[in-house]
């Protein structure tokens, strides 16, 4: 098969690698080649934070290119706009809608951008943007944004509940099991 | 049983399974996960040293009573720990050694992105290159083979993209040699100048060895491609650009050690081919080996020495086409990594911005303080200049320059190599105040002990070291404690020593406000009545803080209540709790 690639973006902070982490063991229970790049250290403070999934019979680069991501899974609408070069023609954006103003932004030195989720649909890609954080506060957690966004991506790929919710077991605390579950399943059906 | 790890991991779990015993070790991105993950095998035993050229001596030392060791560091680690290195490769070892260093290409959490692979020649010890994590795992178990084998320490070296990307790995069973001997040898073992005249040709000696084992090794492997009109030599996650790029298109003489580097299998795999192109990251150190070789041969003119390389720079380069996505016309506003919200160094930096200070800054969390707003850091060079650099910027620069210059420094930092610099301000009687931003934990490499916290690698209580005693030891009679968040004092005290005519330490103490134990007030309320939109609160740059409709709101999501934009306020419109 041809390598599937998944761009998880954020900000620093947002549980990105949780849902990387995730993907991971889904996708290595699979059968799957599987490299999941990650990034640590200084632009983990509030920066803009970048994981790559990437899965096939053989994957070879761990990071994923411009114009090679079948899917940009933005747990933030401006990070989502500043990946659309990555989208491979025909690709897929799914944003969270949520808006974190950066520091230039809250500084008064930038303005954040206006109808960002028609402005990306107006490059030809195919975007499902929606309101993951109200979902995950219903979830009871406003932490579990990331499950509710894995939730939102199942749909779009061939995976069956039973592999997620393995995958979700191992990946989250127990005591935290229930809540996760239900952001998922919210997302899922949002 | 097959598992997904990151690079760091997969060394570690490579440590584990060749019976490393003891490991000793510096933090610092992209290489501290290797020392968390083989911290948490029982059977290891596993320390943060003070820094990188103790965790090294140390490391030694326990090769030398006979057990595997190992010892990990950033790129700028290694030069910290250069002077045990380039002597530890005319003693050898007893049992193996391991040094891994973890560079920073694109310089995603680094001050430069200098390329280690120099170090290997310059000290002439063998150098291996996982390009993913398999690799990894399985050259830190040939690491100690070829330590033994040629009595060498043996340097492993990963890069942000290896140490950070988890891919597939096959674990194996933990063995432990049986314990070497101790041997008195002091033929082998003081390099003093009569015995190291005799080690250096034993080391020159050593590298023909293992130039003719680079010769045979299955590391060093030509896999071949259908098309001879270009051969390829590359190693690293750079292989894995090539492949992805180009699949098998062209032959491809992976290199898996670094250095030395095999002569006659690069000349055959040139003869092979119409043409030889070397992608490497960074420098052009393949690429100079070649042409020592007499070969021709394309790199630094194709690839960049600066930054990351990747599958699309490849493919471009080397006759692909390339297709890329579509950008948004309008700017994209940055989003700059930013001190937390209820960060304790965030007022300090305030404090030294308004009364209009020269700071020379230093390596950490806090080096943040030299983003707008706060702007308030002159110089960042390494671990410890600060307080070096205040020494010499005061001394030199008299007494215009006394009262209006510090030094900030963290307290892992100045653990680290700042108390040397202390040391000299004492000594040499500098009128210099130093201060030292302690938030009880090292911040920026995500929260590791270090000697003044009073915990371990383990997590288990142990020796804490007193800032304040040790300033007093080394000759600074005034040492002051203040509470950051406090800004007024912070302010006074920070005026009071500047104005005496003797070296002083300010210790600015309130630990990380991520720590877990941490209790914070919980988050205040702006009054949109009260508030005027004099955006004074908007100097601090916290992130909770910005203004909506001219008036100052907060986001009760990242609000900690630490108090100090309340502070600010000369209307009283922030501190109502809600």
């Amino acid at each position: 098969m041809e390598t599937k690639n998944i761009m998880i973006v954020g900000v620093g902070g947002q549980g990105t690698l949780l849902a990387s982490k995730l993907l991971g063991r889904l996708l290595l229970g699979k059968g799957y080649d599987v490299k999941v790049s990650e990034v640590h250290g200084m632009s983990q403070r509030g920066g803009s934070v970048v994981t790559y999934v990437r899965w096939g019979d053989r994957v070879c680069s761990p990071i994923i290119d411009k114009g090679q991501a079948d899917c940009v899974l933005s747990f933030e609408l401006l990070e989502a706009a500043r990946y659309t070069e990555y989208v491979k023609p025909g690709g897929r954006i799914i944003v969270n809608s949520q808006q974190i103003n950066p520091m230039p932004v809250v500084a008064g030195a930038a303005s954040y951008p206006e109808n960002l989720v028609e402005k990306i649909a107006g490059l030809g890609i195919q975007v499902d943007a929606f309101d993951a954080l109200t979902l995950a506060e219903e979830a009871g957690s406003s932490k579990a944004v990331n499950l509710v966004l894995m939730g939102r991506l199942s749909k779009h790929f061939e995976f069956t509940t039973q592999e997620w919710m393995e995958a979700i077991e191992h990946s989250v605390p127990p005591k935290f099991l229930e809540m996760n579950k239900k952001a998922f399943a919210l997302g899922q059906s949002a | 049983m097959k598992t997904l790890m990151l690079g760091n991991e997969a060394v570690a779990r490579g440590l584990y399974e060749a019976g490393c015993c003891f490991v000793s070790s510096y933090p610092g991105t992209p290489s501290t996960e290797i020392t968390e993950c083989v911290a948490k095998y029982e059977e290891v035993y596993a320390e943060w040293a003070p820094n990188e050229k103790v965790a090294l001596e140390a490391a030694l030392g326990a090769s030398l009573t006979g057990k595997r060791s190992f010892c990990a560091m950033k790129h700028v680690g290694l030069n910290v720990a250069a002077d045990p290195l380039f002597t530890i490769s005319y003693t050898g070892v007893n049992a193996g050694l391991v040094i891994g260093v973890a560079d920073d290409a694109g310089m995603h959490s680094s001050q430069n992105e200098q390329d280690s692979r120099h170090y290997a020649k310059a000290s002439k010890i063998p150098m291996l290159e996982p390009s993913d994590s398999a690799e990894a795992l399985s050259f830190a178990k040939l690491a100690y083979e070829l330590s033994e084998k040629f009595d060498t320490a043996v340097l492993i070296k990963m890069c942000t993209r290896v140490s950070h990307s988890q891919s597939v790995v096959e674990t194996g069973e933990r063995v432990v040699p049986e314990q070497k001997k101790y041997e008195k040898n002091p033929a082998k073992y003081i390099m003093m100048p009569v015995n190291a005249k005799r080690r250096h040709p034993e080391v020159e000696t050593r590298t023909k060895a293992l130039t003719e084992w680079a010769e045979q090794t299955d590391i060093n492997r030509i896999e071949p491609g259908q098309d001879t009109s270009c051969g390829i030599i590359t190693s690293s996650t750079c292989y894995q650009y090539v492949k992805e790029a180009l699949g098998d298109t062209y032959p491809v003489l992976k290199l898996g050690m670094i250095w030395p580097m095999p002569q006659q299998k690069i000349k055959d795999f040139a003869a092979t081919v119409d043409r030889l192109v070397v992608v490497e990251e960074l420098d052009g150190f393949i690429e100079a080996h070649c042409k020592n070789l007499g070969l021709s041969v394309s790199g630094k003119d194709l690839f960049t020495n600066i930054g990351e390389l990747s599958q699309n720079l490849v493919k471009e380069k080397l006759g692909g086409t390339v297709q890329t996505g579509t950008c948004l016309a309008e700017d994209i506003p940055a989003r700059p990594p930013v001190m937390c919200a209820g960060c304790p160094h965030r007022s300090i930096f305030y404090v030294l911005k308004k009364l209009n200070l020269t700071v020379l800054g230093d390596i950490g969390c806090y080096t943040l303080g030299a983003v707008a707003p706060l702007g308030a850091i002159d110089t960042t060079v390494c671990m410890g200049a600060s307080v070096s650099g205040l020494h010499g910027f005061v001394k030199a620069g008299g007494e215009e320059m006394e009262g209006r210059t510090v030094a900030v420094i963290g307290d892992s930092t100045f653990i680290h190599s700042g108390v040397t610099g202390l040391i000299n301000i004492a000594y040499n009687e500098s009128n210099a105040t130093v201060i030292i931003l302690d938030n009880s934990i090292t911040g920026m490499t995500g929260h590791q002990q270090n000697p003044t916290t009073g915990y371990n690698l383990k997590g288990d209580p142990c020796t804490k070291i007193d800032l304040e005693s040790l300033c007093h030891a080394v000759g600074i009679q005034r040492v002051r404690v203040v509470d950051p968040y406090d800004m007024d004092t912070c302010q006074k005290v920070i005026k009071e020593e500047l104005a005496e005519k003797e070296p002083s330490v300010i210790i600015s103490r309130r630990p990380c406000a991520l720590l877990k134990y941490v209790k914070h007030p919980g988050p205040i309320c702006s009054d949109p009545e009260k508030c005027k939109g004099c955006k004074a609160c908007m100097n601090i740059g916290c992130p909770a803080i910005s203004m909506v409709d001219g008036k100052a709101k907060i986001d009760a999501t990242l609000c900690v209540g630490c108090g100090v934009c309340e502070q600010l306020c000369k209307f009283d419109a922030l501190g109502a709790k809600e």
